[in-house]
């Protein structure tokens, strides 16, 4: 492997007596797809969250680009875009402000008609026409939030690109559209890309290795390639979407 | 024996968890001013805080400030006749409005308004990820967020008291006027006499700092709301007695340092 672009050394996170992450190691090399498996609530967005230092993990270390990651550290963010479960647009702004947000401060600190111009062809990056650019957040439906968000992820071509739960809610038509999307930008780009879902098809997809976290652990690491014909049981029973297996989901 | 141990372990989880508060809201604080002087700076966001905090609360604080100097002009004639000093009106009116009145009305009532509307807001874009979305895109959410908004309060709060303090001392002529039996030029007369000028820089002095406080608590409670829309409505909730408490507090602190007896 590449020298690794995220690095997870014995990672623990709690939440008072919720012990979300027991002990999580995992490494992410340059240009790899990487691909977050886990059912709903076993603590993949916060995972995320203490790579990204939004959180801070109790225990173990975390680094990004092989260095330590400590305080939050803009030039250490310029290089990484994020797609948020839940799109997490600013509503106080318009669609394309959202997405030349980066453009428009820090160093680039681009005149806004130029942002501009860059957010539109972000936007029909991701199959959005520019009439879009001026409505807010508000008048979009799921799926064009999800859109927006991508486009927002990318607008400042990142060489590590966070999806989290992409296709989550949508229907299976757009899920496919979405899944396209994300593995052209991501090869074309030539991006790491780490990708949140319990979607196997998403999985199969979009990346090129996979980890299945379960009970606050990684507990099945492999090629995305042969998720189909894996034997070990967490597995199976994601592929098979199946009640009966190692995982009980509490309804 | 054991229900003593018990009350007093509570009493300690609470004292350490108060002190605990109080650290955070301090290294918040510290936090949202180091940027006020450090580019780059966020205009349009001081604009629209202007605007919201500023701008949509003049007519409320217009109403308030004008009832009660009627109000205070109808009292101080009834308590002033118990020893024949009905002709105070004026001057008390003017005083009590301009020092006391004038800023402590307006701080609640900018609380009541802003602080909740600030901690709705922030609380919201937490709940949504919207906070963390700022940090992931190189920006500071307390300096994009909490220093235009307190700036903004800071500058915004003594205009408005200032509005206040002369809507309370018209309400106060009103009644006296035509209530009361006063001389119109006789009690503006005396009003603007009576006033000396540390009356009123006292009183715009307290209402900075009420803007402070109004701005730092509704952006404190946003920032550290709960999940969900419980965690918004307790943030909003908070925000507003919080601030409320601190505006009434400080307003005795700053009245001995400013008057001390
Ligand atoms: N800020 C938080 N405070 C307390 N608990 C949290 C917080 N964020 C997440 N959790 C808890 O952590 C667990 C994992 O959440 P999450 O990472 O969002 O799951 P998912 O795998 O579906 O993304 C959940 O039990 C959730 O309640
Ligand atoms: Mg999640």
């Amino acid at each position: 492997m590449t020298d690794p672009v995220i690095e997870l050394t014995e990672v623990g996170k709690s939440f008072g007596s919720n012990r979300v992450l027991r002990n999580i190691s995992l490494t992410v090399g340059h240009g790899e797809s990487f691909a977050l498996i886990g059912s709903s609530g076993t603590g993949k967005s916060v995972a995320i969250k203490c790579i990204l230092g939004l959180m801070r993990p109790d225990t173990g270390r975390i680094s990004l680009f092989g260095r330590e990651t400590g305080g939050r550290d803009a030039a250490m963010y310029d290089r990484i875009g994020m797609l948020f479960q839940e799109g997490a647009l600013f509503d106080s702004m318009c669609v394309w402000h959202n997405v030349a947000f980066r453009l428009m401060r820090g160093e680039r600190k681009l005149a806004p008609a130029r942002a501009k111009e860059i957010a539109v062809r972000k936007l029909e990056r991701v199959g959005l026409g520019a009439e879009t650019a001026d409505l807010y957040p508000s008048e979009l439906s799921g799926g064009m939030k999800k859109r927006v968000g991508l486009a927002r992820a990318i607008a400042t071509d990142p060489e590590l690109i966070f999806f989290d739960e992409p296709t989550t809610g949508l229907d299976p038509i757009r899920a496919t559209m979405i899944n396209d999307l994300i593995r052209g930008i991501v090869t074309e780009s030539g991006a790491t890309a780490v990708t949140i879902t319990h979607d196997m098809g998403s999985v199969m997809k979009i990346s090129n290795r996979a980890g299945l976290l379960h009970a606050g652990e990684i507990v099945w690491l492999g090629s995305s390639d042969t998720l189909k014909t894996e034997s070990n049981p967490f597995i199976r029973q994601f592929v098979e979407g199946s009640s009966e297996g190692p995982i009980s989901v509490a309804i | 024996m054991h229900r003593i141990v018990l009350s007093i372990r509570w009493v300690g989880r609470l004292t350490i968890r108060a002190c605990a508060g109080v650290g955070r809201f301090t290294i918040f604080t510290a936090h949202a001013f180091s940027h006020v002087f450090r580019p780059p700076f966020y205009f349009r966001e001081l604009l629209n805080a202007v605007l919201a905090i500023g701008y949509f609360s003049l007519p409320v604080v217009a109403l308030t400030a004008l009832f009660a100097g009627g109000a205070l002009a109808l009292q101080i004639y009834a308590g002033g006749s118990r020893f024949d000093a009905q002709a105070t009106v004026p001057s008390v009116v003017a005083i009590g409005m301009v020092r006391e009145l004038g800023p402590v009305l307006c701080g609640l009532m900018v609380a009541g308004r802003a602080a909740s509307a600030i901690a709705a807001e922030l609380a919201t874009m937490k709940v949504t990820d919207q906070i963390d979305a700022l940090t992931t895109l190189s920006t500071d959410p307390v300096k994009f967020l909490v220093t235009p908004r307190v700036v903004a309060a800071a500058l915004v709060m003594p205009v408005l008291t200032g509005v206040g303090d002369i809507l309370g001392i018209m309400g106060g002529y009103l009644v006296g006027v035509y209530r009361l039996g006063f001389n119109s030029a006789a009690y503006l007369q005396t009003t603007l006499q009576f006033l000396q000028r540390p009356d009123v820089t006292s009183g715009l002095a307290k209402a900075a700092v009420f803007g402070l406080i109004i701005a730092l608590v509704g952006c404190y409670f946003g920032m550290n709301s709960g999940r969900g829309a419980k965690g918004v409505g307790r943030a909003t909730t908070g925000a507003v007695a919080a601030s409320s408490a601190l505006i009434i507090a400080s307003n005795y602190v700053l009245t001995e340092i400013f008057f001390p007896a």
